[in-house]
């Protein structure tokens, strides 16, 4: 099974493969949440939940069970 | 006379748009509302060169076109509507130098609408410091605009700006996109349909519900055999079109802009380990708002008393400057005290606003609701129903207004129907006056009982809203799509100006706007105060000289007993006396039973309206708080505000819907009268039940 940005720990990174467009707002699409950009967890609240996340160069947040439809393929930390 | 330009300014939030307003227009600003909307419409004049004039019109932030609340929708509405008096001759889109690639997808909306666009690319002082430079000319010809690279902080490029305004007809209007390239199919069958019409502009009325001008209102309907797209595919048709903005923009910053990552410093993730720590992250915010308390109670205090004091001397000096009569004591006895109940608490508003500005400014509200939103998710909020909350602090009305951007219908409505709870501006010249009353001077470990009950009375307040929205998310069966997308902003020094500007704006808006209803009520009241129908009034004189001949009075205390007992007798004091049992029990008597009754209006009315009963019919010089403590229990004798009348009134006051205009904005908001009679008579209700347990338990 492939990897959710939910399943992402602070500071790794991902590129997003793919996002399920009918459950992610429009909004955050045009954020910048698009198959190809690239993905970091910045910080988490406690429980792990919403998640502080630079995408593609903006920085936002969301809520862990929206992370959970955006696919990612984790990147080695360098 | 020289014929004015329609300028636009668009961009996204969190990109200094309001700071390039405010360097345009200067005090040249108007604040209203659109017709019909409650959504904040700011407009001013800026001179161009050559002796050009541009209207300028500062839309509501905004990521995209792709309105997703009222006050996006504003922005949409205008651009699509070629016969506003506002349609812009030119946009200007605003965006932020470090996240130029997100803020250009507006612009390449905007420009695809065939509106001369241009790019200003603000805060051109952080480029050195993010290791970012800019290939402008490139980028001029890549986006086909025309660019103003500015700084609003160090006062940079403002000039070039108002010159490539005054230029506005060499601008190009070609779109970025070929709309008809994101699915060829679709789009080529739309513009069949269609000929004669920009076809983005046909998309994004298929897309969203643009309500816009009647005479394209038939053209609308005609679109409406588009929609038979299911939602799915028009959403994939709209993640296409992203794509492609996206691609169209990359393609220009590409080369046109390099970013030079060693050269970064990144301040953001320093602040950040801290400002948003499982921890610590808590305890600052604990720590800010114990300050903002702090500030409220302690440093307001001295212009307060200083207000009251001068509002006293003013009365008097206008009763002994002026010719005796009915106009005189209006102004002294009905116009001037009710004027001071209002006037005394713009130190504490001033002070709520300006915290509230600095917070928004600096980005740290972000951060907040960041924080909060997996603890208020509990009761049925949202992270972002903090900022509603805390500015309710300061008045409920703008603080409902701010809870558009809570994307969950039901979470949303939960934090309309309990902002009310939190402790508004209006109850705090009750509060600290009762306050001042009743609860002893005095302190322990440091803190002042009296400062201690006014924190107390807050967490009461923020206690009682979180409770019900609890209740609330039990009870309400809304099923509503819960996501959240909230930007966290970079830090920023809050730019003085801005910060100014905002609290003279919304300090002054709040004053008027109360001041009106407080006016015209103490103006009534007076008149009832002052008259009265029969002999108990109007020979008052006699009777009382009568009832008193035995007793040897001086003429003083006399005179004292003569207005007294016409006050008694005066239209509000029949009045007055008609609702006493039912205030009774909760330890008022029928002056307090008026003062409650006419702030239902608004509750700042309280001070002002025992304020303007006690002084008809006294003369000396005093102060609202010493006429208040003079006050004896007609029942009980002794003096009314006692520690159980006290408490009870303070409860009362915490609890009730006291507020017209909240009720207006809820019905607005909500778009139903059934959520604001609610309010009003479940906190009503409640507010009485518990200051009558109140009072019987402490008598």
């Amino acid at each position: 099974m492939q990897d959710t940005l939910a399943q992402l720990k602070r500071g790794e990174r991902g590129i997003i493969t793919d996002v399920s467009s009918i459950h992610i707002p429009l909004k955050l699409l045009e954020m910048g949440c698009l198959p190809g950009n690239f993905v970091e967890l910045v910080q988490v609240a406690p429980f792990q939940d919403p998640m502080y996340l630079n995408i593609n160069g903006s920085h936002l947040a969301i809520r862990k069970e929206t992370a959970s439809y955006i696919l990612i393929e984790k990147m080695a930390n360098e | 006379m020289s014929k004015q330009i329609n300028v636009a300014l668009i961009g996204n939030p969190n990109t200094g748009k309001t700071s390039v307003f405010n360097a345009l227009t200067g005090l040249n600003q108007k604040v209203g509302n659109y017709p019909g909307i409650t959504v904040e419409k700011k407009q001013g004049i800026c001179k161009l060169p050559r002796g050009v004039k541009a209207h300028i019109i500062d839309l509501p932030g905004t990521y995209s076109l792709n309105a997703s609340s009222l006050d996006e929708n504003v922005v949409i509405e205008l651009l699509l509507n070629k016969n506003d008096k506002d349609f812009p001759d030119i946009a200007v889109v605003v965006t932020d130098v470090e996240n130029l690639k997100r803020n250009l997808l507006l612009f390449t909306q905007i420009k695809d609408l065939e509106i001369p666009t241009i790019l200003v690319i603000n805060m051109a002082d952080r480029m050195s410091y993010k290791g970012i430079t800019l290939d402008i000319e490139y980028l001029e010809e890549k986006l086909n605009t025309k660019i103003a690279l500015i700084s609003t902080r160090k006062k940079e490029g403002i000039d070039k700006l108002k010159l490539l305004i005054s230029n506005y007809k060499d601008v190009s209007i070609e779109p970025c996109i070929d709309t008809t390239q994101i699915d060829v199919d679709y789009f080529g069958n739309l513009k069949k349909a269609f000929p004669n019409q920009l076809l983005y502009k046909l998309w994004l009325v298929i897309t969203q519900d643009v309500n816009f001008g009647k005479t394209d209102r038939n053209e609308i309907d005609a679109v409406a055999n588009f929609k038979t797209k299911s939602k799915a595919d028009l959403k994939r048709l709209q993640q296409k079109e992203t794509i492609k903005r996206y691609q169209f923009i990359n393609n220009a910053l590409d080369k046109g802009q390099t970013i030079d990552l060693s050269q970064a410093k990144d301040l953001r993730i320093k602040f950040d380990r801290i400002l948003t720590h499982k921890v610590w992250g808590y305890v600052i915010f604990g720590f800010i708002l114990l300050t903002i308390f702090q500030a409220i109670y302690d440093w307001s205090s001295i212009p307060m008393d200083f207000i009251d004091s001068a509002f006293a001397s003013l009365s008097e000096w206008t009763k002994t400057q002026l010719p005796q009569g009915a106009f005189t004591s209006l102004l002294a006895e009905g116009i001037i005290p009710g004027l001071g109940g209002i006037v005394i608490f713009i130190p504490q508003i001033a002070f709520l606003f300006l915290f509230i500005a600095v917070l928004e400014e600096s980005g740290y509200m972000s951060r907040v609701v960041f924080l909060m939103d997996r603890i208020m998710r509990r009761f049925g909020l949202s992270g972002k129903s903090v900022v509603p909350l805390i500015s309710g602090t300061a008045c409920a009305i703008p603080a409902i207004m701010a809870t558009r951007n809570i994307e969950s219908w039901k979470e949303r409505l939960i934090t309309i129907l309990v902002t009310p709870f939190t402790t508004c501006s209006a109850r705090l010249p009750v509060y600290l006056i009762i306050i001042a009353l009743v609860i002893p001077e005095g302190r322990i470990l440091g803190l002042s009982y009296q400062a201690l009950t006014l924190m107390l009375l807050y967490l009461i307040g923020f206690g009682t809203a979180i409770i019900s929205a609890y209740i609330l998310n039990k009870i309400l069966k809304i099923k509503s799509k819960t996501y959240f997308v909230i930007e966290m902003p970079n830090y920023k020094l809050p730019l003085l100006k801005n910060v100014v500007l905002t609290v003279i704006e919304k300090t002054k808006a709040f004053i008027f706007g109360a001041g009106k209803i407080i006016l015209a009520i103490s103006i009534v009241l007076w008149f009832l105060a002052s008259y009265g129908p029969g002999e108990a009034f109007n020979d008052a004189e006699n009777i009382v000289k009568k009832e008193f001949a035995s007793e040897n009075l001086s003429s003083e205390d006399l005179q004292q007993k003569i207005a007294s007992h016409k006050l008694e007798h005066s239209f509000i004091g029949i009045a007055g006396h008609a609702i006493e049992p039912a205030i009774r029990p909760l330890g008022y008597d029928w002056k307090i039973g008026i003062a409650i009754v006419s702030s239902f209006a608004a509750r700042e009315v309280f001070v002002g309206t025992l304020a303007t009963i006690y002084s008809v019919g006294s003369d000396e010089e005093e102060t609202i708080k010493n006429r208040m403590a003079g006050e004896v229990n007609p029942v009980l004798g002794g003096p009314l505000f006692t520690f159980a009348s006290g408490i009870s009134l303070l409860l009362f006051y915490a609890f009730a819907m006291q507020c017209m205009s909240t009720l207006a904005i809820v019905k607005k908001e909500t778009n139903s009268w059934k959520w604001p009679i609610l309010q009003l008579v479940i906190m009503s209700a409640f507010a009485y039940i518990v200051a009558l347990i109140a009072f019987q338990f402490l008598k």
